[in-house]
């Protein structure tokens, strides 16, 4: 497997090439732009045999896609912050016609003031679209993972599309070691898309159409909630059947760093679980039992891992790039809820909101977080690197 | 893959060196950055490479850092107290070089493209052991075709330069990693970081 430097839009439109994507629509955004550079080339060189729509915004991108996927072509597009805003209603589509597109999308702020830097807030105000969401912490989890979310994607018991997320410039922008499986390996993992419905212009089909109150529209949704159920058992079997093939880590729903014997964990999703795991190996150095529990999965959520750790660690501290206006941080949220129910003791759950528009989130700003969870001090919500006098 | 042996130790003793271009937008700087990159990755390094993250324009002052480090890097954070900078562009040296220098880390190391010597320019070194070495990358990438004589291309230039004075990379994983990096005008780029790497000394790190 030859180890390239690729930067993480390139390991972006590398995988999408290796995954022979058949209709790649598009439309540029910062920091998004250069997959949609590369994916262009590649077309237009032929080194992927694929239709390259031009559209006039991401909502036509979406569309596009939805279109290519429903006649069965495997899709692709990329997007990040307001386009991906622009893409909501057709997110919906997306999902609602079963249609396994994958999109990376490139975590930015949403204006305004303008802002091009990471920010979670974009894929977190869609994580009720029906898509899953998956945030990558390097450019090799990149890499992996756009190949695995095509495999769980197009599982004829899923059929959802998938969201495949990576930090703006600190890892799109970055370049770093990336191990690229041959050809010959991916297209082993990833056989041809061969859905078992698709327009058909000599058979009469419904996609789409309308459903009154009392016909299929609520057993289509719950249809909808139990292929998620059954994502989640695949995304963590195909995570497995990717290691088989090439001989990478699994990647699962939540993995744990250094977590044995932890009076205090974080949670983190994205690049920030990489800075993370740099404080930790300090705070141990010094023998502070601290530990990570890097979030991968993010829809659908890992509810009972989370309830498993609970039981595990006193005191949890929940990193979040994002924040719910007049709630608080999405994950923080999603992980309070999960631990609902559980007998007592259970553990204290700090919410730290962090980074957001590209804020640094250096190692010894976490190193002050885990010193302060081991002092027992778990905040309802509290905002870190706040500028004072502002 | 992991059969190379055991690379050196970095300068200083650092787990992880970090270095910072400063430069105009279309000279080729964020490339550098990658260019360095690439020469210690062949070498068996953890690396990383990444522009500031900002809006870069044509003609515009760019930054790119570049992280080495004994193992697998893992950070995701901005660069705040790099232990090289290299300032490509002559026009900058008085804008922006006494402020970066002044985050340089203590022992650390500045590369000037100016005619000047530093301290024509007024640059003191800001701590003991921090040394600043001013190069005329400019005449060196006229000579050799790159870029226009107003605005010489001088990205390979300064690292041929960088890697003679610090030991960072050697010359054939910096020559191998322009062949695969540089878009242009591969051959003049080679030769003229070669001959950046040859006309300057040494420097004990």
């Amino acid at each position: 497997m030859p180890r390239q430097l690729l930067s993480g839009n390139q390991a972006v439109g590398e995988a999408v090439r290796l995954a022979r994507a058949q209709v790649v629509s598009a439309y540029p955004i910062t920091p998004q732009t250069t997959i949609v550079e590369h994916l262009a080339e590649a077309v237009g060189s032929h080194a992927l045999d694929a239709d390259f729509i031009t559209v006039e915004s991401e909502h036509s991108a979406m569309a596009a896609c939805v279109g290519a996927s429903v006649a069965g072509a495997r899709a692709f597009t990329a997007t990040s912050s307001q386009g991906l805003a622009l893409m909501h209603e057709m997110l919906h589509w997306a999902s609602g016609q079963r249609t396994p597109i994958v999109m990376a999308n490139v975590n930015r702020a949403l204006a305004p003031p303008w802002n091009i830097w990471v920010d979670h807030s974009d894929s977190m105000a869609q994580r009720d679209t029906g898509w899953l969401q998956i945030y990558a912490e390097t450019n090799q989890e990149v890499m992996d993972t756009v190949l695995q979310a095509y495999r769980v994607a197009e599982d004829p018991t899923v059929m959802l599309p998938v969201m495949v997320m990576l930090d703006a410039f600190l890892l799109s922008h970055t370049y770093m070691p990336v191990d690229v499986p041959d050809e010959a390996t991916v297209d082993a993992f990833l056989p041809a898309f061969s859905p078992r419905d698709r327009v058909d212009p000599g058979a009469t089909q419904l996609f789409g159409s309308f459903s009154p109150p009392s016909l299929c529209f609520m057993e289509l949704r719950h249809a909808m909630a139990r292929a998620m159920d059954r994502a989640q058992v695949r995304l963590v079997e195909v995570g497995k059947e990717y290691s088989q093939a090439t001989g990478r880590p699994p990647l699962g729903l939540l993995d744990e760093y250094r977590t044995e014997g932890a009076d205090a964990v974080l949670i983190a999703a994205g690049s920030l679980a990489a800075t993370a795991r740099d404080a930790v190996d300090r705070l141990r150095h010094d023998g502070k039992k601290v530990g990570l529990i890097r979030l991968r999965v993010f829809r659908p959520f890992p509810t009972e891992q989370v309830r498993a750790l609970g039981r595990r660690f006193p005191v949890i501290g929940v990193l979040d790039r994002s924040f719910s206006y007049g709630s608080g941080g999405a994950i923080a949220s999603e992980v309070r809820a999960s631990l609902q129910g559980e007998r007592s003791p259970r553990p204290k759950v700090g919410s730290f909101i962090v980074g957001l528009g590209g804020r640094d989130v250096r190692p010894e700003h976490l190193v002050k977080l885990y010193r302060r969870l081991l002092e027992g001090h778990a905040p309802g919500e509290e905002w870190v690197g706040l500028r004072e006098g502002t | 893959m992991g059969t190379a042996p055991a690379p050196a130790p970095l300068p200083g003793g650092r787990d992880i060196f970090e270095v910072r271009f400063h430069g105009r937008g279309g000279q080729g700087v964020v490339i550098a950055s990658v260019v360095l990159a690439e020469a210690a990755f062949l070498e068996g390094r953890g690396v990383q490479a990444f522009p500031f993250f900002g809006v870069e324009r044509r003609g515009a002052p760019v930054v790119a850092h570049t992280r080495i480090g004994s193992g697998e890097i893992r950070l995701a954070c901005d660069v705040e107290q790099p232990d090289a900078l290299i300032i490509t562009d002559p026009s900058l040296v008085g804008t922006v070089a006494q402020g970066s220098l002044q985050a340089l880390r203590p022992g650390g190391i500045a590369l000037l493209n100016s005619t000047h010597r530093p301290e024509e320019l007024g640059l003191t070194e800001p701590s003991q052991g921090t040394r600043v070495v001013s190069f005329d990358a400019s005449s060196l990438a006229r000579q050799h075709g790159l870029g226009s004589a107003a605005s010489p291309i001088v990205n390979t230039v300064v690292l041929g330069a960088f890697a003679k004075l610090t030991g960072l990379v050697k010359w054939p994983s910096l020559r191998q990693a322009i062949e695969e990096k540089v878009p242009v005008k591969r051959e003049a780029n080679v030769a003229a970081a070669q001959a950046a790497f040859e006309s300057v000394g040494e420097v004990a790190s």
